[in-house]
């Protein structure tokens, strides 16, 4: 019998409205925003018609914050509370950065993360990334009149697991919904491909102001498959300026020389990089703060010569992410450049004679990434109807656990397609021995000392058995923004003690209600009304996507009585999400969701049939 | 789990055998992650997003071990209950021993002269060698049934995986 389906007065029942979704690109030292309007990727300009926002935030004496060109104008005056390509920050403790000495901040040693001592306070790479972003959530919102539903931000390839949760927590605190972790070469592949509509294996060589990428992608039919990814999350243009840097200080027989006068040779030096990349000299001026006079004239091919060991830095990592791939240079069908840092013709010419072949660099490289992540945000916000958009993307580093002696064994190798899941089992070695602690890592070499450290726990409760007869499974699941969670239990006694493990360097929902409430500086009632706001949210969103399910398969695949329970489920949430209880909300969302379980799995069931449906007859050799 | 009742081959609608087309299996693969993946269920009810993770990892998993012979014909053993004992039956027939020295040697002595032609060289002989033993586990397993047969030629083919990963790690070094 067919069920006549009614809108609920005051509900929308259109299908296709049209939801706000935008991409970020959050760049070491520019950051955009994107979106889809009309089937078109558009990049949103401030009030000035600027489409960068310099990646630059400014704590001002008056309690004030400044991002993007403003203070970036007052690097040089201020530069320990101007905060200059964060990015290189991001999930990184104070041994991890390189040439920490040559930067102006004062940094404090945090376990985990590294954090700088401002007049505004001392603050994580997380706050100073969320900064940047709410300033873009904002200029996004003005610019589409609404709030947003979220944002796919995009990060390198070759980013690890500490440095994207940081990138999700600073989303998260600039209170964006993040719709996926996108990899900036997977982005700007999308843009490339589907402006160009290229097919074949194409290479992705991404060198940004901090971070060098290079992936290596299959595009068959809108599938973007990533073969292979390598990389340096610690290279970029930002190294180029500090190599011309270190000439000025040799050439001018500088002695050390202060923050200020740091930051204005670092600017020069970033200017005259910038100016070789259409001719043959560039002349370096400035005044230091004693009156000394720098005046110097840098030719290209000293520029080469200074910069040829970093160029190289970038083709092992190419040549690597070939090998892994399983590809030749005859099976490039084209190099895609992206990255402002791909400007300069040495680099060009590089990857020119590496390939064989003139790279590709028809889109602006400074737009690129934020264009594929617009594209990825609208398909994830289900604007798009078609489904023949995928983006296949794979984990950059081997997860791993220490074993004895500190040796890593490998769990998961790098450039596995995400999802992907691996369990390991362990057992113990000493005589009714109860506890057990694993330590996960990341990175591809033999000793655990010199990987990173993603995560220490203690599995406890296991029951006293002789040494070797404990079976105990860890399971590592990589989900598709590439972040890692981890679970455990022993499973022969019949005794499961299941775990679920966050990375010690994530911050947790109470440390993030407490930031944005410090941020806020106001009462405890904002924080009710936001949790309330949020519950809210989370209702409205699990009604439309239950109403929706329900309009193409409720009568397919359920019978009137279950129709029927899910129904009043419903109702009963939907006036629950009337009145004020935010946790009577919450209770509601997850009972409505334990009572469409089974929906979902026969809907799941249904759609991988379908996919397959009536291919054995015509492609299937028997 | 969801899925238990479909082995690898089913979930791509293959037959369950050795000899598979790739084409399809990469075909098959790409359709079902297109209908199964998370991007497609991002604005979904919770239920919904666990099970497409799940299925999408079930999907990876798959593929990985189909696309790859060694793995498919472990997985083939596996279903039908035999264990390739791999890291405890180290017993191999004489001539293959001898055939292993001979190409570790010859690596050995490539490396030691930085000469990357001469480990390409072996990595392609490495794999001629690796086809044959393909050649045979089709036999073994579509036609003959003969597991344990299948069994010894899977472990031959870890033994000369083993060592065609160590001769790309050794020419990777050596490109640095």
């Amino acid at each position: 019998m067919a069920l006549l389906q009614i809108a609920e007065p005051g509900m929308s029942a259109a299908p296709h409205q049209h939801r706000l979704a935008v991409g970020i690109d959050l760049g070491t030292t520019n950051s955009l925003v994107a979106t889809v309007r009309s089937g078109m990727g558009t990049v949103l300009l401030d009030e000035h018609g600027h489409a960068l926002l310099p990646s630059v935030v400014r704590y001002l004496p008056d309690g004030q914050v400044e991002v993007g060109y403003a203070a970036q104008a007052q690097q040089s005056l201020d530069p320990q509370n101007t905060i200059v390509s964060v990015k290189r920050l991001m999930g990184r403790g104070i041994h991890d950065i390189p040439d920490i000495g040559h930067l102006p901040y004062r940094f404090i040693d945090a376990p985990g993360m590294v954090q700088v001592d401002t007049r505004a306070g001392i603050k994580s790479p997380v706050e100073i990334s969320a900064g940047i972003l709410k300033v873009l959530k904002n200029r996004a919102e003005k610019a589409l009149g609404g709030e947003l539903t979220g944002a796919v931000i995009t990060v390198p390839a070759y980013f690890d697991d500490a440095q994207r949760q940081a990138t999700k927590d600073a989303a998260r605190l600039a209170g964006l919904t993040v719709l996926r972790l996108l990899n900036e070469p997977t982005a700007a592949a999308v843009a490339y491909g589907l402006d160009n509509g290229a097919e074949g294996v194409y290479v992705v060589y991404d060198l940004g102001g901090g971070t060098f990428d290079i992936s290596i992608l299959r595009l068959s039919k809108g599938v973007f498959e990533v073969l292979a990814t390598n990389g340096d999350s610690a290279l970029g243009g930002d190294d180029f300026d500090r190599r011309i840097f270190c000439w000025v200080l040799e050439q001018c027989k500088l002695q050390p020389i202060s923050p200020e006068d740091t930051r204005l040779l670092l600017t020069k030096a970033r200017e005259a990089k910038e100016w070789l990349t259409d001719h043959m000299e560039a002349r370096l001026t400035g005044i230091l703060s004693n009156g000394e006079v720098v005046d110097l004239t840098l030719t290209s091919a000293v520029f080469n010569e200074l910069t040829r060991p970093l160029v190289g830095k970038t083709l092992g990592p190419t040549r690597k992410a070939l090998r892994d791939a399983g590809l030749t240079l005859e099976n490039i069908k084209g190099v895609v450049m992206v990255g402002g840092a791909t400007r300069m013709p040495q680099i060009r010419l590089a990857v020119a004679e590496l390939f064989q072949q003139e790279p590709l660099t028809n889109l602006d490289p400074d737009k690129v990434v934020a264009l594929g992540a617009a594209i990825q945000a609208n398909v994830l916000a289900g604007n798009r109807s078609d489904d023949d958009l995928l983006l296949l993307d794979v984990i950059p580093l081997s997860l791993g656990l220490e074993t004895m002696g500190g040796l890593v064994e490998k769990v998961i190798p790098r450039n596995s397609t995400l999802p992907v899941a691996r369990a390991q089992d362990f057992t113990t070695f000493k005589d009714g021995q109860t506890a057990m602690s694993i330590h996960v890592v990341q990175g591809e070499r033999e000793l655990v000392s010199d990987c990173r450290s993603l995560a220490r726990f203690e599995l406890r409760g296991i029951p006293p058995m002789a040494a070797g007869a404990a079976r105990i499974r860890v399971t590592f699941q990589v989900d598709a923004d590439g972040l890692l969670s981890v679970s455990a239990r022993e499973q022969s006694s019949g005794v499961e003690s299941n775990i679920v493990v966050k990375p010690s360097y994530g911050l947790s929902e109470d440390e993030i209600l407490n930031m944005l409430q410090a941020s806020f500086a106001s009462a405890e009632n904002d924080k009710q009304v936001r949790a309330l706001r949020e519950a809210q949210v989370d209702a409205e969103r699990l009604l439309e996507a239950i109403t929706a399910a329900l309009d193409k398969d409720g009568e397919a695949l359920l019978n009137p009585h279950e129709l029927q329970a899910i129904q009043s489920q419903m109702d009963a949430l939907r006036a629950l999400s009337r009145a004020d209880d935010s946790h009577a909300i919450q209770d509601a969302v997850e009972s409505l969701n334990q009572a469409t379980e089974y929906f979902a799995s026969r809907r799941m069931d249904a759609s991988v049939k379908q996919a397959l449906a009536g291919k054995n007859l015509n492609t299937l050799e028997i | 789990m969801h899925n238990s009742s479909r082995n690898h081959f089913e979930l791509f609608n293959l037959p369950t055998r050795f000899a598979i087309d790739l084409s399809t299996l990469d075909q098959h693969y790409r359709k079902l992650q297109s209908a199964v993946h998370p991007d497609r269920f991002a604005a979904a009810p919770a239920a919904e997003r666990l099970h497409s993770m799940q299925l999408a990892t079930q999907a990876n998993e798959a593929y990985r071990t189909l696309k790859d012979p060694t793995a498919r014909a472990r997985y083939l053993l596996q279903i039908n209950g035999v264990d390739t004992e791999e890291e405890s039956n180290t017993s191999m027939p004489a001539e293959f021993l001898v055939l292993q020295m001979e190409w570790r040697e010859a690596m050995e002595d490539a490396r030691a002269q930085h000469d990357i032609p001469a480990l390409d060289k072996l990595l392609h002989e490495m794999q001629q060698e690796s086809k044959t033993l393909q050649q045979h586990l089709h036999w073994a397993l579509d036609e003959k049934k003969a597991y344990p047969e299948a069994a010894e030629t899977v472990r031959k083919l870890r033994f000369l995986d083993k060592v065609r990963d160590d001769i790309q790690q050794s020419i990777s070094k050596l490109e640095e």
